[in-house]
């Protein structure tokens, strides 16, 4: 056919994906090589000018740092693995992208279509085992149709509430032959839809109504870029504000109206602040189990108004008095112009009251915690906080900070003094330990900025093969291992609800982390002591490449306050003889 | 809250796995089907999938906004059970002896169903007709001897000019 008016060129679908990817923005991408993406990896060697592949040690640390680079700045990640055990290990990053919502389009090669079917080598139904994991996936069976999926791939990873995409590209169609005819943009996402004006009116009458109105927001916030929306209304309607794990960051934290997070491990002021209020005006935040505690109990005292991107989690936790599905952006910015600016100074006093029960209840903490520790004659830890404040000091307000799962992510979210959003990486939803090191050297990859990572010695032991790609890759980045020696969290929940029964907690390994690192041609040292901490985190943060220090911690170390998991607000423990 | 039977039409892309997507979103979420349908439309690009379950309306809620989520699912709609045709096809494959011959055939003429195979040991009848009809006359066949039987499970249409049509 003679299409002098267009441009395209024939070229093999290897060099379609990646041609679509460069047409798409994408400037890098995460993966691991393997049988079935040796065409593909052909091209992005001969296009390696354009687009810079970062080789990870293991398809999971590539899938995290694909989703680490998404997270640190709102685009969307790319990761490619071959085929079978490839696809399988990217698993578990997909999923952790799917619970907290990460743009992300994972590419796998698969064998030809026509071995498909026949358990052949390294064949996996990646598509059927992804499925309830992404948003949506694809296999190309057509090189014709190679194109437009990833461009349709890309336009669902990043419309409404994010997402993983997978397409699954078999090697057949990787070296089959199709006109490529490039894009002048990347795709637009689909248009979001927009809060009906009598929806927002009947919000404001609610919020009218209220004495004593609370903000709840989530991570929709951050990927909805509605911060400045938020503290408006926050501002505006004198309601305090406190949220999720995910909706960390969104918010500076020394926002006078900012309570923190909430939820099982949330600050007291916060959890107690939410459930006296009257009414919650929850945004872009999906009432997780670890967020409402028992439902029955959850909202007795308060109204609840819903605003969120995706329809389908209205009324699905939390049944909402008013469910509102649309953008948040838009929605907060109508209707804080609605609202009547108000004073509640009944309410604010009740807040700085609260604001000083949880000094006090953080004080008497901190005064059992150390009789426990005189008691049973532990010396040489770190407390923390220490920890936490100690290298935050060091770090600025654009610092991104990403942390592990367990004891030291909840620590981490309590203290950790952030100010910009997307500058906290963690995993929310899914609590995937061995997030950490692949999120943190993609977010490294994105900014070009250091970068800190908190983790445990738990999570850092599932994937600190991953020390490998941040010292090839010469990212800066500074490792702090909170390292006690066990399943921190766990062992708390053992404490306190298994008659501690520390079955298979105590790890008792002889792992000397900062001998790792060198192993692995990073700098390493281990601190005991706060001098010790300081200087390993001034010589950390001048360090060119990835620098971790092994902090002792002891065992017996809490997450406090904690609701206990299905309890209601009453329950909440704020303290540990 | 009150539970009943909800149907719910929806028209899906006719694309590789869509059938696994919806069925599977139902086994994820722990919603129960009670029966399922697929087939293609008038459009070669369309299927229909008729789904229908027992629950309450917030699980009908969620199921529906669950389904809207579904990348090849185009149109999801809650058919008003009093404004809907809905129907299902039985073929019941009962043993034929010369005691029971008359009796069956009574029930099948009254039925209206039709006897579509005859041996002289079985006979097929096949029944269309709602759900709560397919059910009386399985119950019935029961004493003379039910060999196998096979239910399509629901279809149903709206009644009247409203119709399910993509976006």
């Amino acid at each position: 056919m003679f299409r002098s008016d267009r441009y395209f060129m024939r070229m093999s679908g290897a060099k379609i994906v990646v041609e679509t990817l460069i047409e798409q923005g994408i400037d890098t991408v995460f993966g691991y090589p393997g049988g079935q993406v040796i065409d593909l990896f052909d091209e992005l060697y001969m296009s390696r000018e354009r687009i810079h592949h970062v080789l990870a040690a293991h398809e999971q640390g590539a899938a995290h740092a694909a989703d680490g680079y998404a997270r640190a700045t709102g685009k969307v990640g790319v990761v490619i693995a071959t085929s079978g055990p490839g696809a399988t290990n990217l698993v578990t990053g997909i999923a952790t992208a799917y619970l907290d919502s990460v743009p992300l389009v994972a590419i796998t090669g698969n064998v030809p279509t026509s071995l498909i079917g026949r358990d052949s080598f390294q064949e996996v139904d990646i598509v059927g085992i992804t499925m309830p994991v992404t948003k949506h996936n694809f296999i190309v069976k057509d090189v014709r149709e190679l194109a437009d999926t990833l461009r349709t791939a890309f336009k669902i990873a990043k419309s409404g509430r994010p997402g993983p995409v997978l397409v699954d590209i078999p090697k057949d169609v990787q070296t089959a032959s199709w006109d490529f005819e490039p894009k002048p943009d990347p795709v637009r996402p689909y248009p979001l839809s927009f809060v009906s004006e009598g929806k927002l009116r009947r919000a404001a009458e609610m919020i009218a109504q209220s004495q004593r109105p609370y903000i709840y927001f989530g991570g929709g916030v951050i990927s909805g870029k509605a911060s400045k929306e938020v503290m408006m209304l926050s501002e505006k309607i004198d309601a305090p504000m406190g949220c999720s794990l995910m909706g960390l960051s969104a918010v500076p934290c020394d926002h006078p109206m900012f309570l923190g997070m909430n939820g099982m491990h949330g600050h007291y002021a916060s959890s107690v602040a939410q459930d006296e209020a009257d009414l919650v005006i929850a945004l872009g935040a999906r009432f997780s189990d670890r967020a409402t505690g028992r439902k029955e109990r959850f909202n007795k005292n308060f109204r609840i108004i819903h605003i969120d991107i995706d329809c389908a989690e209205l009324n699905k936790n939390i049944g909402a008095d008013l469910a509102v599905q649309g953008d948040i952006k838009d929605a907060l910015y109508r209707l804080t112009a609605m609202v009547e600016e108000t004073k509640r100074p009944e309410w604010r006093e009740r807040i700085a009251q609260l604001r000083n029960e949880e000094e006090a209840r953080l004080a008497s903490a901190a005064a059992l915690r150390d009789e426990r520790m005189a008691k049973s004659g532990a010396e040489g830890f770190l407390t923390p906080y220490q920890i936490i404040d100690t290298i935050s000091a060091f770090a600025d307000e654009k610092t991104c900070v990403v942390t592990d799962v367990g004891q030291h992510q909840m620590w981490t979210a309590q203290r950790y003094p952030l100010k910009k959003p997307r500058t906290f990486l963690t995993s929310g939803g899914l609590g995937t330990m061995g997030y950490g090191v692949g999120a943190a050297i993609g977010a490294c990859v994105a900014t070009g900025r250091r970068t800190i990572l908190f983790t445990g010695d738990g999570s850092f032991g599932m994937n600190l093969n991953e020390l490998a790609t941040s010292v090839s890759q010469n990212v800066p980045l500074v490792i702090v291992v909170m390292n006690n020696g066990v399943l921190g969290m766990v062992r708390q929940w053992q404490t306190l609800f298994f008659d501690k029964h520390y079955s298979n907690t105590t790890l008792d390994r002889k792992t000397d982390f900062a001998k790792v690192a060198q192993a692995f041609g990073a700098e390493g040292v281990r601190v005991t002591n706060s001098d010790e901490l300081r200087e390993a985190a001034k010589a950390a943060f001048e360090y060119e490449g990835t620098f971790l220090i092994d902090c002792a911690v002891n065992c017996d170390e809490f997450v406090l306050p904690m609701l206990p998991p299905g309890g209601s607000i009453e329950e909440i423990i704020t303290e540990i003889k | 809250m009150e539970t009943r039977q909800y149907v719910i039409g929806t028209i899906v892309a006719n694309v590789s796995g869509v059938l696994s997507r919806v069925s599977g979103m139902f086994t994820r979420r722990g919603f129960n089907i009670d029966s399922l349908t697929v087939g293609e439309t008038e459009s070669s690009g369309f299927s229909r999938i008729t789904i229908a379950f027992h629950g309450d309306d917030d699980i009908k809620e969620r199921i529906v906004r669950q389904l809207e989520k579904l990348h090849d699912v185009k149109e999801v709609e809650v058919l008003d059970n009093s404004e809907t045709v809905i129907r299902e096809l039985l073929l019941l494959k009962v043993k034929n002896t010369p005691s029971t011959r008359q009796d069956i055939m009574t029930a099948v003429e009254i039925f209206r169903s039709k006897i579509v195979d005859y041996s002289t040991t079985a006979l097929i009848c096949e029944l269309t007709g709602e759900t709560a009809k397919i059910d009386a006359f399985i119950e019935l066949m029961k004493p003379y001897g039910i060999m196998e039987m096979c239910r399509t499970g629901i279809v149903a249409v709206e009644r009247g000019e409203n119709c399910l049509k993509t976006r």
